[in-house]
């Protein structure tokens, strides 16, 4: 340890001085976007209001202001939900070949597409992700779920050759606030085109792209009860989870609630996939590209806040080049831009919530208690809303919380190691497999070193790259079963 | 070779995917309003304002400078360009025009743009264009020996120039065009910087592509390193194909970002380029009158 601390970077190294003189004058997005102040719950085709008459606000976190409010859904309303989803189940959906199904998946995905500029707003407002991401990210990828998913409505004898697939029925799906939209369509495409029918539940603090969206699906003329969405919070969520006519549970959230989900279902005969936390190693070998990997740490911990669960939390970097990469990464994030959502040039927006913002102080707090060192970008932030630096811990260790627990936020907790063997030993070196990077110019390193890291997905040379076509999904407590891809239809069906 | 340059033949390795994606995300800067005109006149006062014609007169190059002189005079507050860039047989009638300015006067030396001379012409050429009174030399590389693995021959070579310089200062000309791969567009910055270039230079713009901006990026990276290692400044000149105030914005933004404030002066960055100072005043003027004017009302050269 003395050694590494040596090896800090010091203030006398010549490093180059962001506080420039010329500076980015704001360049927002323009926000005129249609906001009703009231959402009901989308129920057999129709806005309906919740059974119980109760509302809940959601806000801008990039401001604290109140957007809008939508429906709490109790029980009562899960139930009519379901209802309607087994009515347009054993009625229409199940019934209807794979070639209409279809038709109506690309239409909404060509309506997403008509209305991406829209959508990304409101998404960087209710979500606080920077109108960058939003934008390039979240919209286009999830208008290409759909139009993929599309396409398997009717090949479905080609994906799984020789054998029949089934749909299973209703499809309880849970979505969280990260992707909130992209989510949505994570989820919904592959049931559409497998035939289920659904009952989608957004998360509490990032309803409104989701209720646009059921917008889209009734303006795409769905056959009533096919999607529903209804809004609410863990009590809504526990309704849907045990819900005795729902047939299918999909969950993407926490592993903590993921666990209670599983638990729930152990009695029952319910299908279930669940995608959840991560903590996954970003692995930088000597040999690699540096500044293109130090751009690679970049995009795997601070895209969307560090608010994913397959980021590249854990900073694993070899010794004989560590100062080199810290230096870099430092002079890296001072450039970023912290600040408001729907400014085009900010990196790094709001934190999704008070609650999640209040999460990711107290480790903060924690990692430095325990010993690793931590250093932010000197970068301003707003006064009012959810926001928090960029940060890095020097000098953290496996045996740290911040190592071992996934933080949900714009922090790395950066390691060092010796030898390839040490590499993987400390990547899974961890409950969680979701996710992995590995960064060296040698092809026969990428090899060697991916196949033996536990993890649903890892990426080689770049990361947080995703596409419709590939499988998404984690090993150990990250979660079990595949979203996206052909692998993405099987949480959905039933072989025969 | 120095002891600094024992590193010469570990460049570090560039992946081509990553600068792509580096610079992709760099052009989605929004520059607007103040920021916007800040930049243009940076812009404008890095620029070394060039004709590198066979058929330069000293009637061109006098109008060129009096160009350099007077940009625009009915818009106030423009900086002048940062230099004149010329042949050598030129550079005394440049000089002349240029006296007491400020305005810097360059030449391109040692068998510009081929390079393709014995060492001792190449001397003899930047001895001569020094002697009419250039302030700055711009020397191309011999990109044969270059991509023949010769490199001592050509950091020699380098280091000899640099000597003959003597007081002006030495740009070293990579013409990245020739060179293939961001490898070697690395390892010859790091070639040329230890040996001891002032600026390093994308392109002559005599062979396409010129200057581009993943290129660009890799050598600004380049310079940072040898910042890093050796606490020297070097400077950077992208030259070719550089026209639109648009594009001089997005490399100004990519010199922000990798450099930072102390590199945003002429002094340790300008711009190559010929038709690219009209562009930019005329965004100054549609900034200042909410116009666009047609080009005749910008004096061409």
């Amino acid at each position: 340890m003395s050694d590494l601390k040596q090896k800090l970077p010091t203030k006398n190294t010549p490093r180059a001085n962001f506080a420039t003189t010329w500076s980015y004058a704001p360049a927002p997005e323009s926000a005129k976007v249609t906001i009703a102040p009231r959402y009901d719950l989308f129920i057999n085709g129709k806005f309906v209001p919740p059974v119980k008459g109760k509302y809940f606000t959601t806000i801008n976190p990039a401001n604290e202001n109140k957007l809008s409010e939508v429906g709490e859904a109790s029980a009562d309303d899960v139930n009519k939900a379901v209802k309607a989803a087994r009515g347009a189940y054993d009625k229409v959906w199940s019934k209807m070949p794979g070639r209409e199904r279809g038709k109506y998946i690309y239409r909404i995905a060509r309506i997403l597409q008509e209305r991406m500029r829209e959508l990304a707003i409101i998404e960087s407002m209710d979500g606080g992700k920077p109108i960058r991401e939003s934008r390039d990210v979240d919209l286009p990828l999830a208008a290409a779920h759909f139009f993929y998913y599309a396409g398997w409505a009717d090949k479905l004898e080609y994906a799984f050759p020789g054998r029949t697939a089934r749909p299973l029925g209703v499809a309880g799906q849970i979505i969280p606030w990260n992707f909130p939209l992209l989510m949505a369509a994570w989820k919904i495409a592959p049931a559409l085109a497998t035939g289920n029918t659904v009952v989608l539940k957004p998360a509490e603090t990032t309803p409104l792209t989701a209720m646009k969206l059921a917008e889209i699906i009734r303006d795409a003329d769905l056959p009533p009860g096919v999607v529903n969405i209804i809004t609410g919070a863990g009590e809504t969520g526990a309704a849907i989870v045990n819900h005795p006519d729902i047939d299918k549970i999909a969950f993407t959230g926490s592993t903590e609630v993921g666990k209670i989900i599983q638990k729930s279902l152990a009695a029952s005969k319910k299908h279930f996939s669940l995608e959840l936390g991560g903590k996954a190693a970003n692995i930088i070998f000597e040999d690699a590209t540096i500044d293109q990997a130090v751009e690679g740490i970049i995009n795997g911990i601070f895209f969307n806040q560090g608010h994913v669960c397959c980021a590249g939390s854990r900073l694993l970097v070899q010794e004989s080049i560590y100062k080199t990469v810290i230096d870099k990464l430092q002079d890296r994030m001072q450039t970023l831009v912290v600040g408001d959502p729907l400014d085009k040039n900010t990196d790094i927006g709001a934190i999704n919530s008070r609650a999640q913002l209040e999460k990711i102080n107290q480790y903060l707090q924690i990692g430095q208690n325990e010993g690793a060192k931590l250093w932010q970008t000197s970068c301003d932030i707003p006064d009012r809303g959810y926001f928090c630096r960029p940060a890095l811990f020097l000098s953290a260790t496996q045996s740290h919380r911040i190592t071992q627990e996934e933080i949900f936020g714009p922090v790395v907790a950066i390691q060092t190691f010796r030898t390839p063997a040490e590499a993987i030993e400390k990547a899974n070196n961890t409950p969680y497999g979701l996710s992995g990077g590995v960064w060296t110019d040698k092809g026969s390193k990428i090899f060697k070193i991916t196949t033996k890291i536990q993890a649903g997905v890892i990426w080689a040379n770049t990361y947080n790259k995703f596409d419709p076509s590939s499988p998404f999904g984690g090993y150990k407590e990250s979660g079990m079963g595949r979203e996206g891809g052909l692998h993405g239809l099987l949480p959905y069906v039933e072989l025969n | 070779m120095p002891a600094s340059a024992s590193n010469l033949f570990h460049s570090p390795t560039i992946d081509q995917v990553g600068v792509e994606e580096r610079v992709d995300r760099l052009q989605k800067r929004s520059i607007k309003k103040s920021s916007k005109v800040h930049a243009l006149k940076l812009a404008l006062s890095m620029i070394d304002l060039t004709t590198l014609e066979g058929a330069d007169s000293e009637g061109k190059v006098r109008q060129l400078c009096s160009k350099a002189r007077h940009l625009h005079d009915s818009l106030p507050d423009l900086p002048h360009v940062a230099a004149v860039c010329v042949y050598p047989m030129l550079v005394q009638c440049a000089k002349e025009e240029l006296q007491g300015t400020g305005i810097k006067i360059a030449a391109v030396a040692t068998g510009f743009p081929s390079g393709q001379y014995p060492r001792s012409t190449k001397l003899a050429d930047t001895r001569f264009a020094v002697d009419q009174g250039a302030d700055e030399i711009d020397m191309v590389i011999s990109r044969g020996h270059f991509l023949a693995g010769e490199y001592a021959y050509v950091f020699d070579e380098i280091g000899a120039i640099k000597e003959a310089c003597g007081p002006a200062h030495l740009k070293v000309i990579l013409e990245t065009g020739e060179l293939g791969p961001l490898d070697a567009v690395r390892k010859a910055s790091d070639l040329a910087m230890h040996a001891g270039a002032d600026f390093i230079k994308t392109s002559t713009g005599k062979v396409q592509p010129s200057a581009t901006q993943p290129v660009t990026l890799v050598m600004l990276e380049a310079i940072r390193d040898f910042y890093y290692s050796t606490g020297k400044k070097i400077g950077m000149k992208p030259a070719g194909g550089i026209s639109t105030a648009k594009t001089a914005l997005q490399y100004l933004v990519m010199l922000r970002e990798t450099l930072g404030q102390d590199w945003l002066t002429p002094d340790l960055y300008r711009i190559g380029a010929s038709r690219l100072a009209n562009d930019i005043l005329m965004q100054l003027m549609k900034e200042q009158t909410g116009a666009y004017q047609s080009g005749d009302y910008f004096s061409k050269d």
